[in-house]
């Protein structure tokens, strides 16, 4: 117990009976005593613990008071302290991943401790869907104002066998939310026996973030992945009976979700369109129509809305997480200090047809574009596939390399334009 | 690492009258120092210089930033010094009780997760201490941890922190990462490289950081155990 004092871990306990008490001795008075006054930060501020069973990390959250305060009076439990709503932590009753947000960071959070050093920022990461999977691709450096602080950084983090994240701001939260996003996943799938999907994964991190917005934490993610059982059959019939009914999968889905499950089955459209020519442009028009319509009808159709609710959408997914609290699905995303150069490259190249090989070389040459532009993305790439088996993941490409064979190119270029020019003079 | 250059500015403005400053309390203070560690195939070296300064001021000349976690696991910290005395207690402790209820002590990667949980814990008020991690890992290889303040970590071969560490790395990275160099063979480190490699490094930082000096510890991971050396270096 002193021990764990000490140390301020929360640990979730095996014999719930046995150390239920110790929740109450979060309590800040408590830890006063227990601390002997001996770290003067921790007396004055209170403890925040994450609601639910589900705590994906205790924090510890100075509250400004005591930096305004006189360092005389350092050591000296206020009484506002005391009377800050602490949330009861359950561990008898583990809940669910739909997490219970605990009461917001106060604003009292700002003016944060000034810190001495810079935390590590500057990047390129990009993912993009096509016909063959997902592609993430990034930089490995990681400089901190000025200095590459670590030039072969893993800015892509597997998260599951089907799931990749790409990171971009602060490499700490980055990293650390990354481990929490993959805990939960995993106790999702040990008690539904099933994989999260990539939208809902993407909710989960952005919910887990909230309770942060406002404070300095900087995460961007792209989370790539596959979802679904991988089979193509399935793919199929989810998606003409998405056609068949995109009035019931709207009114299905929430006010979110809605616009966006909408703009991939439109994008969906357009890149069927080789198949389905003539129904094509009629969906497009009635899917937008729908969009407008279901507003003021539920168009309710009983015969096939069953399958429709049943068949799940499976197949390539990228969703782009902030924690400023955004959301977004779509089919390409760059993000970071070399995002502009990424996207002039994978705007100009990237369709839904492309093939693997193809796919891999744009990606490569975005990022080769972006960090030859942007100072604070280089040295080397990082580049993962995923499909309905996994992720692969390429090796780790020096573009040291590259630059000598782009010189060698353009001076063969030079060369033969000197050799055509003689000739045609001739 | 940046800090110096910072220092170097906030210096600046000390000698230009600018107009009223306010300074407000600051719960950090740089206490200096360097730190380092290698990997080599079966050995890992933590080396730390053994000066406390604060400002201008050389609190202690005998204050060795190495500390001995398990029998294959050293840490190195430096940065705030209050800082990475409660954060080594906190360790120690944390290690105490993995032992206590797991029976085994923990692995060098093991200990390098739980630092990271441990900095993170502390995001809204880091440790302002900058630690390596060297060891031997469970098949016996040298294994370096490298960590920021807030606790993103990753394992490489070689890693210099601290004060001088902008000056130590490029060299590490030249002589031990063979980078940019073109057309060396590039043997193995051995043990007796590394160190003679390390003492002529801390001796080029004494030389050019002022709070890098006094006297070098070296702490040799092996599987035979750990070895301790001191080495002295510039005392002004």
């Amino acid at each position: 117990m002193a021990l764990q004092d000490v140390c301020g871990l929360q640990e979730p306990p095996l014999f719930p009976q046995w150390t239920a008490p110790l929740s109450h001795s979060f309590m800040p008075e408590n830890t006063s005593h227990l601390n002997g006054g001996g770290i003067h930060g921790e007396d004055c501020s209170s403890w925040m613990p994450r609601g639910g069973g589900v705590s994906p990390l205790e924090f510890y959250m100075p509250v400004a008071e005591y930096l305004t305060e006189s360092p005389l009076r350092f050591g000296q439990t206020s009484l506002s302290s005391s009377s800050t709503n602490l949330l009861t932590v359950d561990h008898l009753r583990p809940s669910l991943p739909s997490v219970s947000l605990p009461t917001p960071a106060p604003c009292s959070i700002y003016p944060a401790v000034p810190l001495p050093f810079i935390l590590s920022h500057g990047t390129t990461t990009l993912g993009f869907t096509f016909q063959g999977g997902v592609i993430a691709a990034a930089d490995t450096r990681s400089s901190c104002k000025g200095l590459v602080a670590c030039p072969s950084s893993p800015k892509v983090l597997p998260i599951h066998s089907h799931l990749v994240g790409t990171t971009s701001g602060t490499s700490a939260d980055c990293a650390l939310w990354k481990r929490i996003l993959a805990r939960e996943l995993r106790l999702y799938q040990l008690r539904h026996r099933r994989r999260l999907s990539t939208g809902g994964a993407a909710k989960l991190l952005s919910h887990m973030l909230h309770p942060f917005k406002g404070t300095e934490l900087c995460v961007a993610a792209t989370l790539c992945g596959w979802d679904g059982d991988g089979e193509t059959g399935e793919d199929e019939v989810t998606v003409t009976e998405r056609y068949a009914n995109p009035q019931a999968t709207v009114k299905r889905n929430t006010n979110t979700q809605r616009v966006a499950r909408n703009s991939r089955s439109q994008s969906e459209i357009s890149s069927e369109a080789t198949t389905q020519p003539i129904t094509g442009d009629d969906k497009n028009a009635r899917s937008v129509a729908s969009r407008a319509a279901t507003k003021t009808q539920p168009v309710t159709t009983p015969e096939s809305s069953s399958s429709v609710v049943l068949s799940r959408v499976s197949g390539p997914r990228v969703v782009y997480v902030c924690s400023d609290g955004l959301r977004l699905q779509g089919e390409l995303f760059s993000v970071g200090s070399g995002s502009p150069y990424a996207y002039s490259i994978l705007d100009s190249s990237v369709y839904w047809g492309m093939s693997v090989e193809e796919a891999t070389l744009v990606a490569r040459e975005a990022v080769y574009r972006a960090t030859h532009m942007d100072a604070y993305s280089g040295n080397n790439v990082d580049l993962y596939h995923v499909t309905a088996k996994g992720w692969r993941r390429r090796q780790r490409e020096d573009l040291k390399e590259e630059y000598y064979i782009e010189k060698e190119r353009e001076r063969k270029r030079v060369e033969e334009m000197k050799t055509d020019e003689t000739v045609m003079v001739k | 690492m940046m800090i110096s250059a910072q220092n170097y500015g906030d210096k600046m403005k000390e000698y230009h009258y600018t107009g009223p400053v306010e300074h407000k309390f600051s719960p950090y203070a740089f206490n200096g120092g360097t730190v380092l560690a290698v990997a080599g195939d079966d050995f890992a070296i933590v080396a730390s210089d053994t000066r406390l300064s604060e400002g201008y001021t050389i609190h202690s000349r005998d204050s060795p930033k190495c500390y001995k976690l398990t029998d294959t696991t050293v840490l190195g910290c430096s940065g705030f010094h209050g800082d990475c005395l409660t954060l080594t207690k906190i360790i120690e402790a944390r290690l105490k009780m993995y032992k206590h209820s797991n029976n085994k002590t923990m692995t060098s990667g093991a200990i390098a997760a739980m630092l990271s949980t441990i900095l993170y814990g502390r995001r809204f008020f880091p440790y302002y201490v900058y630690n390596i991690i060297g060891g031997l890992d469970e098949e016996g290889r040298g294994a370096v941890y490298s960590f920021d303040p807030v606790g993103s970590y990753q394992r490489d071969s070689y890693k210099a922190g601290g004060s001088a560490s902008a000056m130590l790395q490029p060299l590490l990275d030249n002589q031990i990462g063979f980078k940019n160099m073109e057309k060396v063979e590039q043997l193995p480190l051995s043990l007796e490289k590394a160190e003679q490699l390390i003492k002529d490094v801390f001796i080029s930082a004494a030389e050019r950081d002022v709070y890098t000096g006094d006297a070098l510890k070296l702490c040799i991971v092996t599987k035979e155990g750990i070895r301790e050396e001191i080495m002295p270096l510039r005392k002004d």
